[in-house]
């Protein structure tokens, strides 16, 4: 295959199955497109030796009758929030620019253990915190996509920007994400890839560095919902390290991707319009609502009244975990340490030089609004929202299987749009917050282009722990779009 | 008994909080499997989660939620169904997560009661506010390099126990009484080993005065890492003088921290900084509440063991001991446990009478614990034994006890080496009285002349010449009869 962007898990596995091709040998391919296109700064660190040493046990493993599953030998990208023994670990700030942990983080450890090959680890906005991936201490992403007949550097999104731009880009077949407020559905939105957020507590946050722990998912992004499926089911599953890990076995998840959506109902939120909204995304939206009639679903609308307190909300409760998460960054026992005269002023130059803008800004927000006297009327009215939206979301399913919504309020924009006024950035998430607080289970499919020849993203939502109705409403989406564009195809 | 510090311009009252700081009884740490062993080597102790390492997430460890129910229903307290664990955040070089893990405003356990026993005989029931589970911190070590300071974080999550009492208690006796006797409970329920001097127990004093007559709380002061018994007696006394005078120079108390300077006999204010904290407690989210089910809790309230009131009012109205014994017996698990075994099929109050007034002077004179005592609680009973079936005399049993002191020997075998058997047979006996008689005219003639008092020289006579061995009732009897006639 000339392109590498040709090729799915499932196409690899196929591949390697029956021989067409050899772990090595695609490993190969994609280290050397890593190498020819740095210029996306897809990656914080590569990994070439690690994953041609394990393409080479892989390609062993297969030879000798055991092989491990579809994952077995498929180069991926890994997002540079998971802990990886031995292998340099990030998240992207200066604070850890030279942590390499002892421990594999129970995500990465189970890819690596289905025999996934680890081409490196991905860029990525400092601690997953931002919308555009300008936030990393290691520089921002250029998203692979360029608008038509312009030659401005888009971003891809964030805060799994290294990642979306590793796939999309050719460098890497699937790669991992995280996801706390939209960070995996987003910068899939922005680059035309399927983006997954399983249910909160289907993967294990062990070993994952946290941003917010209420909120963090991991999840895959693929090229396909297929893809998608394959990888979570490699990704998920209980783990005792984790206490809100959830303790239930895994469906599978492949088998729920059949395009039969006929029956399903398919509910469309009343207050997912926005005025800001650019006309073309409201029409992809009527659109995907018209295919899912056309394959038999029944569309409804559906209301779910406190939408507009998400974003706040969100703002609240993840700065206020951020601020408690990030404490542990003092200089004292790992990273970056600069000394003081006394131990405050070794915490505040460490901290200080350690964190970027946007850190320090949500740290800030997070002290604030858990501090006496603010307590009340900011966290606790925030997690009270956040109930009241989980409510609003339980009576919706009581009407329908899957919500249908976009997945961020615009394309991919340029660089340099959208910095000075973080609220504008804020407003990225505006779609995927509300599935972040209330627990539930996301997924973004590539619906279509705006005029300029971007991709855009359409959101399904589904209850809790109902990851193969999601699937299967995906697959189907998936089916209609027809979605085959790639980046560089209309330039 | 009342305490009341008289002042220039009246009397004053103490109210008195106590919080104290139980470490659980735990083979591991509150959220991870770090050994909890005392004097491991500096670091040792540290699971990765200890050290905050990225990513790394706390579990729960169910023995320390068993020891705190535990410890709950040995204070006759409300076990919370559900509680939670929140974050309380500040920053120190020993405290790796930048946040102590602790339970705020839902508590594993809620309101409970000690009641604490004093001197003159009497009670009081002490309340008991609430017990909560945090971590501890790791230690700072100041001293081990001139410019540099050392962490040691084999504390760090190590399972603590907080009993935080109502103000209810008004003299620094009764804040002592409560110390021993929370000490007492935790040991007997085998929650904390209560060892102040390891640090394994310690105690926050919280301290206010008021004009007798007075019914609002004044100001409240709270000393810090109170670490024996005897220096929560003493804090409160010099805090509370030092706030009659603050107040009498027409002064405020300002609510603060303290630390207790036993040397000094002062308590000063510890630097602002260090307790000025704004601790933005919220829940925790890597941890789900903790909910108890019924079966849970009565499973561990099956296993209790007898606590040191029952046994206290059982040693009274069972074995028939005073309230004094009883209550000394009981204030520690291990003598409570050895009298008892000592009193099996023996005369519980003259074993109780040997080992308050016998053993306890002698293991103190060793300054031994009593788990090390040289007798065990088996000979203490075998030797009240000898006494009870007339092998050995009161006195004999004296010269026993300091040989079993000295050679941990059962007392039948030295009665038997040393042939110290009492001589019961009158034919014996009456031959050394006859012979005393004999040699003794010029007392017979006092005796006879109507000194009866003058028995008691011929008793000691006879048992002198016995070596002690003459059973002394046999003697006095035969001597009367031979000459009183």
């Amino acid at each position: 295959m000339s392109d590498l962007r040709d090729w799915t898990i499932a196409s690899a596995a196929d591949a390697l199955t029956k021989g067409e091709t050899s772990s090595v040998e695609l490993t190969d391919a994609f280290i050397e497109a890593i190498e020819a296109n740095r210029s996306l700064n897809a990656f914080i660190t590569e990994t070439p030796e690690l994953a041609r040493h394990r393409a080479a046990e892989s390609d062993a493993r297969r030879a000798s009758g055991d092989a491990k599953g579809p994952m077995d030998g498929v180069p991926i990208a890994m997002k540079d929030l998971f802990c990886t023994e031995g292998v340099r670990t990030t998240a992207a700030s200066h604070i850890l620019d030279n942590f390499v942990p002892t421990y594999e983080s129970t995500v990465s450890g189970k890819l690596r253990d289905a025999g996934a090959v680890m081409l490196g680890k991905t860029n990525l906005d400092e601690f997953a915190m931002g919308s555009a991936n300008i936030t990393s201490y290691f520089g921002s992403v250029k998203n692979p996509w360029t608008p038509e007949g312009a030659n401005a550097d888009l971003v891809p999104g964030g805060s799994s920007g290294g990642s979306v731009a590793a796939v999309a880009g050719g460098l890497a077949i699937a790669a991992t994400g995280t996801d706390t407020g939209g960070s995996i559905r987003q910068p899939a939105s922005f680059t035309g890839l399927v983006g997954m957020k399983p249910t909160y507590g289907r993967c294990s946050r062990w070993g994952t560095i946290a941003f917010a722990s209420s909120l963090d998912q991991a999840g895959p992004l693929t090229r396909t919902v297929e893809d998608a499926a394959i990888m979570l089911q490699a990704m998920a599953g209980h783990d005792p390290k984790d206490s809100t890990s959830l303790p239930i076995d895994l469906p599978d998840f492949r088998s729920a991707c059949t395009t039969d959506v006929k029956g399903l109902r398919v509910g469309i939120p009343d207050e997912y319009t926005l005025d800001s909204m650019p006309a073309e995304i409201q029409k992809l939206w009527d659109q995907g609502a018209q295919w899912f009639k056309g394959m038999g679903a029944e569309v409804k609308p559906v209301t779910l009244p406190h939408t507009k307190y998400a974003l706040p909300a969100y703002y609240i409760v993840a700065p206020a975990e951020a601020s408690s998460n990030l404490s542990r960054y003092d200089g004292v026992r790992y990273g970056l340490r600069v000394p003081g005269d006394s131990l405050d002023e070794m915490y505040e130059l460490t901290r200080g030089e350690g964190f970027g803008e946007e850190v320090q800004r949500r740290v800030l927000i997070g002290a604030y609004v858990l501090s006496a006297g603010y307590y009340d009327a900011y966290y606790v009215k925030a997690q009270k929202v956040r109930t009241l939206i989980a409510q609003d979301f339980k009576k919706a399913f009581a009407d329908v299987d899957v919500i249908l919504t976009p997945t961020a309020p615009s394309a991919a924009f340029a660089k340099g749009e959208k910095m000075d006024d973080p609220i504008a950035m804020y407003l990225n998430d505006v779609f995927t917050v509300p599935a972040s607080l209330a627990g539930l289970p996301a997924i973004s499919v590539p619906g279509g282009l705006d005029a300029n020849g971007l991709p855009l993203g359409l959101q399904l939502i589904t209850r809790v722990c109902q990851e193969e109705t999601l699937f299967r409403a995906a697959s189907a989406l998936e089916a209609a779009a027809n979605f085959t564009a790639r980046p560089g195809d209309a330039s | 008994m009342t305490y009341l510090i008289q002042g220039e311009t009246g009397d004053w009252e103490v109210v008195v909080g106590l919080e104290v700081h139980a470490q659980a009884i735990t083979n591991s740490k509150l959220f991870s499997g770090a050994p909890t062993t005392f004097g491991a080597e500096p670091n040792q102790n540290v699971a990765l989660v200890d050290a905050a390492m990225p990513g790394m997430l706390p579990v729960i460890n169910e023995i320390a939620i068993e020891q705190a129910v535990r410890t709950g229903l040995g204070l006759r307290a409300v076990i919370n169904r559900t509680s939670v664990f929140e974050r309380k955040n500040y920053f120190y070089a020993d405290l790796p997560q930048g946040y102590q893990i602790s339970q705020f405003l839902h508590p594993i356990v809620g309101e409970g009661t000690v009641t604490v026993d004093l001197a003159d005989g009497t009670s009081r029931d002490i309340g008991v506010e609430r017990l909560h589970l945090e971590q501890d911190a790791g230690k700072s070590m100041h001293d081990q390099d001139p410019t540099r300071t050392m962490i040691d974080l084999n504390r760090a999550g190590v399972v603590l126990m907080e009993i935080v009492s109502k103000p209810d208690i008004r003299t620094p006796e009764e804040a002592g009484a409560y110390v021993k006797k929370m000490r007492a409970i935790i040991r007997y329920l085998g929650t904390c080993d209560g060892n102040m001097e390891e640090g394994s127990m310690r105690a926050d004093v919280n301290v206010s005065v008021r004009p007798v007559g007075e019914t609002e709380l004044r100001t409240r002061v709270e000393v810090k890492n109170v670490n024996s018994v005897r220096f929560v007696m003493q804090a409160i006394e010099i805090e509370a003088a030092r706030q009659v005078d603050v107040w009498e120079e027409g002064g405020e108390v300002v609510q603060e921290t303290r630390l207790f300077d036993a040397h000094k006999g002062e308590t000063r204010p510890m630097r602002t900084k260090e307790f000025a904290h704004d601790y933005r407690y919220f829940p925790d989210p890597d941890l789900l509440p903790i909910r108890l089910e019924e079966d849970f809790i009565e499973k561990i309230r099956a296993s209790l063991p007898e606590l040191p009131d029952d046994k206290k009012a059982r040693f009274i109205s069972e074995l028939g001991l005073s309230a004094y014994d009883a209550g000394v017996l009981v204030a520690d698990r291990d003598t409570a446990a050895y009298f008892e075994e000592a009193a099996k099929g023996h005369d519980a109050k003259q074993v109780a009478n040997w080992l308050t007034t016998n053993l306890f002077g002698a293991l103190n004179k060793l300054d031994l614990e009593i788990g090390a005592s040289p007798i065990s609680a088996t000979h203490l009973g075998e030797l009240v034994g000898l006494i009870e079936d007339d092998t050995i005399s009161s006195r004999i049993a004296k010269d026993v006890f300091e040989e079993m002191l000295a050679t941990s020997k059962s007392p039948e075998a030295i009665v038997e080496d040393k042939g110290l058997k009492q001589i019961t047979d009158t034919r014996a006996i009456e031959a050394i009285v006859d012979q005393v008689i004999a040699d003794s005219p010029d007392q017979i003639a006092d005796v006879q002349g109507g000194n009866e008092k003058g028995i008691g020289w011929f008793v000691g006579q006879v048992m002198k010449a016995s070596q002690g061995k003459a059973n002394p009732g046999q003697v006095n009897g035969l001597l009367r009869k031979k000459l009183l006639g």
